[in-house]
């Protein structure tokens, strides 16, 4: 039936559709389209404005970027010329003031070490390379000074050639495992002799710059050092205790359990009080730890506890046919685990992972608890110098706001991972 | 993630300072060491704190340079460790560090039961009031009836009830558990009188007025009504460094008794006056006799001033802080600050 069939009269003009284009058919669409939804706008920009407008005039319109005392700064909006006065205290701490290029570069060969190592692409032999190399220059940039003793290289070579010889096991040609049997055996004759004292004592010395020990570091660069490492360790140690706690025999299992469990029942606080405070009243007197290491082992043995956790709910989201074809193919249980599990555990449980960490990341600032001058520190001494005092919105707005940039990164990286490690698995 | 843990071992490794059990004294370890190592608080304005270019200044800060400039003649020859007042004690006792000088309040059961010695008292600290001048009160015996702000459960709030009771008078406590809070509580109103210890009461004054107030429409009345003397600490055994640390003090204060400052310093060695003499190492002796170079108080003043030079600084008019000298004047001007001779 066409058109013509019916009375002229008969056609109604609809009105034209809205117009849902542009923005202001965006806006008409998405924010006026009732009156309730016109109200609800209306007020929630006003609040916005209202709130923006008091917000900007303290931090921008009326705030003091140029004062050269606090006392300037008073009475009128935010005093950002305390964070001018004090960034470079706030970023590296108690460091020598003209060596801050030090712990400067130090920051950036960390951060391109974690970024490059973000690369799903680097995750191969290529990690140790970039590891290996970013935490030398990082050290070597901190402390100005490395001397690695002769026991660590007997010790790399003793772990590596025991690592090869388990994984490699059956796969690698004959002339491959006489090297790794070398290279385990060169490592437990060495440390044999050095600790009966038949080598001596030898380092190898690298020092390009003048010594700065670890009570005067501050800043950032101890915070993400505290951070990383203590990450980077407890991963490796984590995914040790989850297989521990899974193992079928009843002592690692127990000592597993037992260790994760303690460690989860007390708070990071008292981890860190009983590292500063009571191992050094066990130790013989005069001997001493670096406190910064103290600390440091103490966030890796915390981490270590969580992260155990969360690849145990890893491991057990695998399918028992996973295990078994693996033992059918005769792999022995470390190329099992290493070849067959971890794998496709550690895929699972990726987004749980970052979480850890991110809250690691925040966790680092307790050791303020111990005298460590980390980045949260730092900047609650800048509110200490009577100069200055007063101003604590300031300075912590700015720490938020690097705490900020940090963990938001972190969040897009997992985001990004949580997409990339399930291309295989998605419809 | 091995590979990390490997790589990341070679840089921990180096952190691992283990210093040799080294039998020999405190004073034989400092020498072989080249350094005093300086054990100060996380940060209290005036008395130890890291300034914008990291370095540590304070009054508590300039007794562990003067250490220093005595033992080596440099006054920079200290590495500072900074220490919660948690570990404090534990890092003196197992020798992490050489001295404490963190504001720590000198008492009997520390002195003897944590085997420490306490040298000379380097700051007459006390629990003290801070009221609006609006008030019009010029002295806490006029404070009966006030509102009181205080924190709870400490010796704070038991030493305001004894002086309260014992010169008869009446006070309602405001009792608030974060310092903030309280501070914000006495600066809106809620109470007329904040009392705290009374370096810390400037520290408020200096820092927390709101404005459009000033820190000069609030005063910190005279009266000091408990006894917190801040003093050094050394461990026990080692006496002739506990000497060393101790005399550095004294020397400080001797200096100003006697009118020697960084600027005059090097007129003073050709003043007559015997004592003066004695003082500088121009007539030897004394230096001999306490195991230090004969110029120890020349290298002291000349670099890190007088007690009066420093207080000043750091914690007096020439400061934020804006401290009386009060109780830490010399005697000679009403204080307590008294030096045995040196001679």
């Amino acid at each position: 039936m066409s058109d013509d069939a019916l009375p002229g009269g008969e056609r109604r003009q609809l009105a034209p559709p809205v117009d849902e284009s542009g923005a202001l058919g965006w806006m008409r669409k998405n924010q006026f389209s009732s009156w309730g939804n016109g109200i609800t706008t209306v007020v929630l920009i006003v609040a916005v404005v209202w709130i923006l407008s008091g917000f900007l005039d303290w931090a921008v319109f009326t705030a003091n970027f140029t004062a050269s005392v606090g006392s300037e700064c008073r009475g009128g909006g935010a005093c950002w010329a305390l964070i001018r006065e004090k960034y470079r205290y706030i970023f590296f701490g108690s460091f020598p003031y003209e060596q801050h290029w030090r712990p400067l570069f130090a920051v950036i060969a960390m951060l391109t070490m974690l970024v490059t190592s973000a690369d799903r692409r680097m995750w191969n032999w290529r990690l140790l390379v970039i590891w290996g190399l970013g935490s030398f220059v990082t050290f070597l940039l901190m402390f100005g000074q490395i001397h690695i003793p002769l026991s660590l290289f007997l010790t790399i070579a003793l772990v590596l050639g025991g690592i090869g010889m388990n994984l490699r096991k059956a796969i690698a040609e004959p002339a491959e495992m006489n090297a790794y049997r070398a290279l385990a055996a060169i490592g437990l004759v060495g440390l044999v002799l050095r600790i009966t004292g038949i080598l001596p004592a030898w380092s190898l010395a690298i020092a390009p710059f003048s010594y700065v020990e670890t009570s005067l570091w501050g800043g950032i660069p101890v915070t993400i050092i505290l951070a990383t490492y203590g990450l980077a360790f407890a991963f490796p140690y984590g995914v040790l205790l989850a297989l521990g706690r899974r193992s079928n025999l009843p002592l690692i299992k127990g000592l597993c359990v037992g260790f994760i469990e303690l460690i989860r029942g007390v708070p990071l606080i008292s981890l860190l009080i009983m590292a500063s405070v009571m191992l050094p009243l066990f130790l013989p007197s005069g001997t001493t730890i670096d406190k910064f290491l103290r600390a440091q082992v103490a966030v890796i043995l915390f981490a270590g506890a969580y992260i155990a956790e969360v690849i145990r709910g890893g491991l057990q989201s695998l399918p028992k046919g996973q295990f078994e074809a693996a033992d059918a193919m005769g792999l022995n249980y470390p190329q099992k685990t290493l070849l067959i599990i971890l794998p496709q555990a550690i895929r699972v449980v990726i987004p749980p992972l970052i979480n850890t960490f991110i809250g690691f990341f925040k966790d680092t600032s307790l050791v303020l608890i111990i005298g460590i001058f980390d980045f949260l520190n730092t900047a609650n001494q800048a509110l200490v110098d009577p100069n200055w005092a007063g101003f604590p919105g300031e300075v912590y707005l700015f720490a938020a706001f690097v705490y900020f940039i940090f963990c938001f990164s972190m969040s897009r990286y997992s985001k990004y991972l949580e997409v990339e490690l399930n291309k295989g698995t998605r419809r | 993630m091995r590979n990390i843990s490997m790589a990341a071992a070679i840089g921990l490794t180096a952190a691992v300072v283990a210093n040799a059990a080294t039998a020999g004294t405190v004073l034989d370890t400092v020498k072989a060491r080249g350094a005093l190592v300086c054990g100060v608080g996380t940060g209290t304005a005036g008395f130890m704190l890291a300034d914008s270019q990291g370095k540590w200044v304070g009054l508590d800060v300039d007794v562990c340079r003067a250490v220093a400039a005595a033992l080596f003649g440099d006054a920079e020859k200290v590495k500072f460790v900074p220490l919660s007042s948690q570990q404090r004690f534990t890092a003196l006792q197992s020798g992490e560090v050489d001295m404490l000088s963190n504001n720590t309040t000198e008492t009997l059961t520390r002195d003897t039961a944590l085997g420490l010695d306490f040298t000379a008292v380097t700051y007459y600290d006390g629990q003290g009031f801070l009221v609006n001048k609006k008030l019009g009160v010029k002295s806490a015996k006029e404070l009966n009836g006030a509102t009181v702000c205080v924190a709870p459960g400490t010796t704070t709030e038991l030493n305001l009830a004894d002086y309260f009771r014992a010169n008869k008078m009446t006070f309602k406590p405001v009792v608030i558990e974060k310092v903030d809070e309280v501070r914000a509580a006495f600066f809106s109103g809620r109470c007329d009188v904040y009392t705290n210890d009374s370096s810390s009461l400037y520290a408020t004054r200096t820092a927390n007025v709101p404005p459009p107030a000033k820190p000069e429409d609030f005063i910190v009345l005279p009266e000091i009504i408990s006894k917190e003397p801040l003093a050094p600490a050394v461990r026990h055994g080692d006496n002739q460094f506990a000497d060393i640390v101790r005399w550095s003090q004294y020397a400080m204060v001797e200096a100003e008794e006697y009118g020697i400052t960084s600027k005059n310093v090097d007129e003073m060695t050709k003043s007559d006056n015997p004592t003066i003499k004695r003082i500088l190492g121009v007539t030897p002796g004394m230096g001999k006799a306490l195991g230090v170079d004969e110029k120890w108080v020349y290298n002291i003043i000349k670099q890190v001033g007088n007690y009066g030079e420093s207080f000043d600084r750091n914690v007096g008019m020439g400061s934020p802080l804006k401290i009386e000298r009060g109780l830490n004047n010399l005697w000679t001007k009403g204080g307590l600050q008294y030096a045995p001779p040196i001679r």
